[in-house]
């Protein structure tokens, strides 16, 4: 794990993140730090606010209380809510990508796949088609869908292959942060692991700080280097994914563990 | 109420009736200042969509009720007003058009693109290349380019305002993926004054180098979706294209049957049953003067067809 490759610096830093919903709380006083080349897994059952956090992360929901400081390159930390609007959103489709649990959230179902995979290098203002086509054809390869279905509509493609596409359309600008919401949920097993495959190749070629929020703590093992355990709202348990699977402290994270299914 | 009342019985003479009649071109003069300070804040941001509080008008949605309104509140009785519709000034919605301007304001009606002063026009621009001091009105029924891609609205402004465009790019994309060039005919999207990306309005996409520095003050109006937004005279208006695709006007191997033009928009007809058709001009004022220029040259027309009404300039309505 190259966990200190990018000086002493932490890529992400989330300090007191809050969020209420009117009186509800969506989560609470969530601390962390995210450094270069880690992947972060948070994990919890439904309802324990992992998606909240995420959204809070991502910019598409407001927090009510916390900061969340991103480092970027070659800067300082800097808050996320301080940087002018456009800055902001430059740096979403460049230095971040999104990966949501259900693809046809994340990508434009109405343009061909291709175009969803072009669109980040359009937004980047390259005009030109040949090299715009040729990245697509080089991120279809890469992430293992037939470069024959390049202009076909996502509505013909199998879930799989959705969110393979999904996380094309994320990686070809070679972000440095990416957040995943369940990426594997809703695939079946066989597709799941080859997916996780894919995902954990990618991680350790492009050198992708990863956060990585997921129910199944099979995935969260595979994957993460760091795990953060959510519960009605507030992170109960952290550290090392070993660590706190094979030695859970906390008694909802043993709840967690001792409830998987072993086959 | 009383006093009025008097005012009234005081009229003599052909005013009296007008009293009762319509305000001068239909539109209150309330209105009309609203929709010109819109036009005023318009040409002050080219290709920026301004809202405006579009009125009912008597012309059905999608008849071009914007761009009847601000022909409305920029007529004066010294105007002459032509109207076309995809280049013709004899269709339906230009002949309802002129008639209800005829009716509400009583100004000169032309066919000629040369001496109108206000030109409102449905998917063209006239071939005869405009001059200051003219305006042109284009119809417009959907205002937003990025519409078709991002049905959001909140989106689509946050877009704008940013400048953040590269989404529009993906219709062309897609255009070279599937037709191996941008086969975007009409509507072609624009970049006014290295700015706002903004819709032309249905015309051609060979009218889209028209735009670019014209003389004209270009202004649309889209009465459904109340926007309004302007090109002020001589602004620099680009269409989009890639790099290895540049932008291209249609062209045609053949010229106007009627008027012999090689460079004008041609409408391809149907004569017959046989299979007969004809390439004739879309701009049937363009096409008329040319061949009337022809005639007094002495040359015979191309073909001896007189399809087209109006043997002089001005219409009789």
């Amino acid at each position: 794990m190259n966990q200190n490759t990018d000086g002493r610096r932490p890529l992400l830093k989330a300090m007191g993140l809050t969020k209420y919903f009117g009186d509800r709380v969506g989560c609470r006083n969530i601390t962390f730090d995210l450094w270069p080349g880690e992947v972060l897994g948070i994990v919890g059952e439904s309802g324990s606010g992992k998606t909240t956090l995420l959204n809070l992360l991502s910019g598409q929901l407001v927090e009510t209380k916390g900061t969340v400081k991103y480092s970027l390159a070659g800067k300082d930390l800097v808050d996320l809510n301080q940087l002018p609007a456009p800055q902001k959103r430059y740096l979403m489709r460049t230095e971040w990508g999104l990966v949501r649990q259900n693809p046809k959230e994340g990508l434009r179902m109405q343009v061909s796949a291709g175009a969803n995979v072009g669109e980040r290098l359009m937004a980047l203002g390259i005009r030109h088609y040949g090299t715009i086509r040729s990245e697509v054809v080089k991120w279809f390869e890469r992430v293992e869908i037939d470069v024959a279905r390049i202009d076909d509509l996502p509505e013909t493609f199998s879930g799989g292959m959705l969110q393979r596409l999904q996380i094309a359309r994320n990686l070809v600008t070679q972000p440095r942060l990416v957040l995943m919401d369940e990426p594997t949920g809703g695939l079946d097993v066989s597709i799941q692991a080859s997916l996780l495959d894919l995902l954990r190749r990618l991680v350790s070629e492009l050198n992708l700080s990863l956060i990585i929020v997921t129910h199944d703590l099979a995935v969260a093992r595979l994957l993460a280097h760091r795990l953060l355990v959510m519960r009605q709202g507030e992170v109960v348990e952290s550290g090392l994914t070993d660590q706190v699977l094979d030695d859970p402290h906390h008694p909802y994270t043993q709840l967690l563990v001792s409830s998987v299914l072993h086959s | 109420m009383k006093r009025s009342m008097q005012i009234l019985n005081n009229v003599e003479g052909p005013n009296k009736s007008r009293l009762f009649e319509y305000n001068f071109a239909y539109l209150d003069e309330g209105t009309k200042r609203m929709i010109r300070r819109v036009i005023l804040k318009a040409i002050a941001t080219p290709g920026h969509q301004v809202p405006f509080g579009s009125r009912e008008m008597p012309l059905p949605l999608g008849w071009g009720t914007g761009g009847i309104q601000i022909t409305a509140s920029l007529i004066g009785p010294e105007d002459v007003l032509k109207v076309i519709d995809q280049g013709s000034d004899d269709t339906t919605n230009a002949i309802s058009i002129k008639k209800f301007f005829k009716k509400v304001t009583g100004v000169r009606i032309t066919e000629r693109t040369s001496m109108a002063t206000l030109i409102q026009t449905r998917h063209r621009i006239p071939e005869t290349p405009l001059r200051e001091g003219q305006i042109i009105i284009y119809q417009v029924p959907i205002p937003e380019p990025l519409r078709f891609l991002e049905p959001r609205e909140t989106e689509t402004r946050k877009m704008h305002a940013l400048a953040d465009y590269g989404l529009m790019y993906i219709k062309l994309y897609e255009d070279i993926s599937i037709h191996g060039r941008i086969a975007t005919a009409f509507m072609y999207p624009v970049l006014v004054h290295y700015r706002y990306i903004a819709s032309p309005s249905p015309i051609p996409r060979f009218d889209n180098p028209k735009m670019d520095h014209m003389p004209a003050l270009q202004l649309f109006g889209a009465g459904r979706e109340k926007r309004i937004y302007a090109i002020p005279p001589y602004t620099s208006v680009k269409s989009l294209d890639f790099e290895d695709y540049p932008f291209e006007v249609e062209t045609w191997d053949q010229k106007c049957a009627l008027c012999g033009s090689k460079e004008s928009y041609l409408d391809e007809v149907i004569i017959d049953d046989q299979g007969g058709r004809l390439f004739i001009c879309s701009d049937t004022d363009y096409c008329q003067q040319r061949r009337w220029a022809g005639q007094k040259e002495g040359l015979p027309n191309q073909i001896s067809v007189t399809t087209r009404a109006g043997e002089k300039g001005d219409q009789v309505l």
